[in-house]
């Protein structure tokens, strides 16, 4: 696997790690019309980070990254029910919610490696969404949560019917979220996990703090995508039972997985190219999706393990030993 | 006293029958997790296709209970020969989120496939004339389909077991489950056992999932909706062995179907607080080896 990271590596910021945040924002002027999808998919990229930091970065296979994702969207939409709609208040208390989740989830299950991990956070998830399944007077249950209101951000942005507000709320998170996956991944912190991903009886054998080290990117990682979470609850202003499903976390991974695992700009392109196809193919021919779904993770584990900006990679390499 | 002594006579039976089910269903998986170390999240296919093959073998072509078990069996092994010669084969030294991640995509396939040629709901089940009704038994009546298929299972787990443990081909899959290379050294086709058993076990899913369809419906969303039970049944039994997930398949058949009966606003919580709990205690599963 490729691998772009650490210590060695020049962390200055290319220029054309820039060309996302263009691209985003000539999508808002260009495509105003899309803007609800737009912030969807601008929410899924902070989630996708969050997982490629465990999954990709740190080798912590896990199916039920949706449990602190669902945990940061009740947690703002209970917030904001009960106590207050202030937006940021929200964000904060969506993320330390699920970020306390993780933390202590992680403490217990990061004891445990292979079968039983990825057990335990299927059975976490699990226990999540019945939790929150049964708890209807806190979560609303089936029915989902609802009937909240959003006040304007800072007191100064309402949110707008046409998803404006919402676009360039969600992009600001995302580039919060994006410098500080980076600054992790460049940093030494960085380079540990993912000596723990690549060796972990060597990295422990220098003296590294490896459960430690996994620990923190778990509760990092959790803490994100329930940052997530609490986003697309203020953006939609409804919080349904499945923000907790394993579904989700499949879908979550297919869209890491098709843009690239173990890369920051893969978290961009997987969710982005997955939601839009998924906007244009799934309501016309539903079946063909779910199938189109499965042949491209068969064929992508198959042929191309590095998603699209692998095969973007290798096409590159080619051309220049062409040239 | 007597209310509660039958209703827990009811609960134990209900919960035996669908103890067998998940037993029948998962044994495969173990198998295959503990010899080839693959780690297949789309067992509960085979289980579905078994389900469907029996369903609409006896719907559509008119075959008799028993046939359509058999065709269900041999079908799907045989489709899974295939997947396995072509496909799983091919990622047995690929690392673990390959695996899961192509399983996954096998599910999402087959869910897919399911919805496309029987559409989105369950499969009626038609039990025939001779299982169904009542058996009176010790002054109380038990569903005679549910008593038919405890004895059943029980007998193909004797069968399943006496295989493993006295036969030829049991002894050359315990030695290549303790130790690959040298099952392999001392001459053993292990890649040709693997496909066997890898067959072997999904038959046996198969076979679970037909007998089942009772209990556990047939719909497209099978594979997905039930993988967590069976992703339990092995993990808390252990990886590799038999008895590990017998126990285990029958305690959460026993403990689903009494949560359901009497605690019914709880659900599945008890389950996943237990499995998390062994899984802490032993990650290797209750039966399985340490690592």
């Amino acid at each position: 696997m490729t691998h772009a990271g650490g210590y060695i590596a020049d962390a200055r910021i290319r220029a054309a790690e820039w060309l996302p945040w263009v691209f985003a924002a000539l999508c808002y002027f260009a495509a105003p019309s899309y803007l609800t999808l737009g912030s969807y998919i601008l929410t899924m990229i902070i989630f996708a980070l969050s997982l490629d930091l465990i999954l990709g970065y740190g080798g912590i296979i896990t199916l039920g990254h949706s449990a602190y994702f669902g945990t940061g969207a009740y947690v703002a939409g209970i917030l904001a029910l009960r106590l207050t709609g202030e937006p940021l208040l929200g964000l904060l208390a969506g993320t330390l919610g699920a970020g306390l989740l993780g933390l202590f989830t992680g403490l217990v299950i990061l004891r445990t490696r292979g079968l039983a991990l990825l057990m335990l956070t299927l059975a976490i998830t699990s226990l999540c969404y019945e939790v929150a399944n049964r708890a209807t007077r806190l979560t609303g249950g089936a029915d989902g949560l609802g009937g909240f209101s959003i006040r304007p951000i800072l007191g100064l942005f309402s949110f707008d019917m046409f998803g404006k507000t919402a676009y360039l709320y969600c992009l600001v998170i995302l580039f919060a979220s994006w410098w500080l996956v980076r600054r992790l991944v460049y940093s030494p912190f960085g380079a540990s996990l993912t000596g723990v991903r690549e060796n972990n009886v060597r990295m422990h054998a220098i003296g590294a703090p490896v459960y430690q080290r996994r620990v923190v990117a778990y509760t990092i990682s959790a803490a994100l995508a329930g940052l997530a979470g609490a986003l697309l609850t203020q953006t939609t202003q409804f919080v349904g039972l499945n923000v907790l499903g394993f579904e989700l976390s499949g879908e979550l991974i297919v869209m890491l997985v098709l843009g690239g695992v173990g890369r920051i700009y893969g978290a961009f392109v997987g969710p982005l190219v997955y939601l839009v196809a998924q906007d244009y193919l799934a309501k016309r021919f539903p079946e063909y999706w779910y199938f189109g779904i499965g042949a491209m993770l068969v064929l992508v584990v198959m042929f191309a393990r590095g998603g699209i900006l692998g095969i973007i990679d290798a096409g590159i390499a080619r051309l220049r030993r062409g040239s | 006293m007597q209310d509660f002594l039958s209703s827990l006579v009811m609960v134990a039976f209900h919960g035996l029958a669908y103890g067998m089910i998940l037993y029948l269903i998962s044994v495969g998986l173990s198998v295959t997790m503990g010899l080839m170390g693959f780690v297949n999240l789309a067992h509960g296919v085979f289980a579905m296709a078994g389900g469907y093959m029996m369903l609409s073998a006896m719907s559509r072509l008119d075959v008799p209970f028993p046939l359509a078990i058999v065709i269900a069996f041999c079908a799907v092994a045989l489709a899974s020969m295939v997947l396995e010669r072509f496909l799983y084969s091919r990622l047995y030294s690929a690392g673990e989120l390959e695996q899961v991640l192509f399983t996954i995509g096998l599910i999402f396939m087959s869910v897919a496939v399911a919805r496309l040629v029987y559409g989105p709901l369950p499969q009626p089940v038609h039990i025939p004339g001779y299982l169904k009704g009542q058996l009176h038994f010790l002054g109380r009546d038990f569903p005679t389909y549910r008593v038919f298929l405890i004895v059943f299972s029980v007998s193909l787990v004797a069968l399943l077991w006496f295989g493993v443990e006295r036969t030829r081909w049991g002894a050359m899959v315990r030695a290549t489950v303790d130790y690959r290379a040298m099952a392999q050294s001392v001459g053993i086709n292990t890649s040709r056992l693997f496909t066997l058993t890898f067959a072997l076990g999904s038959g046996l899913a198969a076979l679970g999932g037909a007998l089942g369809a009772e209990i556990i419906a047939v719909e497209p969303t099978y594979p997905f909706e039930h993988l967590v039970f069976f992703l339990i049944v092995v993990a808390v039994g252990g990886l590799g062995s038999l008895r590990g997930p017998f126990v285990a398949a029958l305690l959460i058949g026993v403990a689903d179907t009494a949560c359901k009966y009497w605690i019914p606003e709880f659900g599945a919580f008890f389950i996943y607080i237990a499995t998390i709990a062994v899984l802490l205690l032993r990650p290797e599963g209750l039966f399985g080896k340490a690592t």
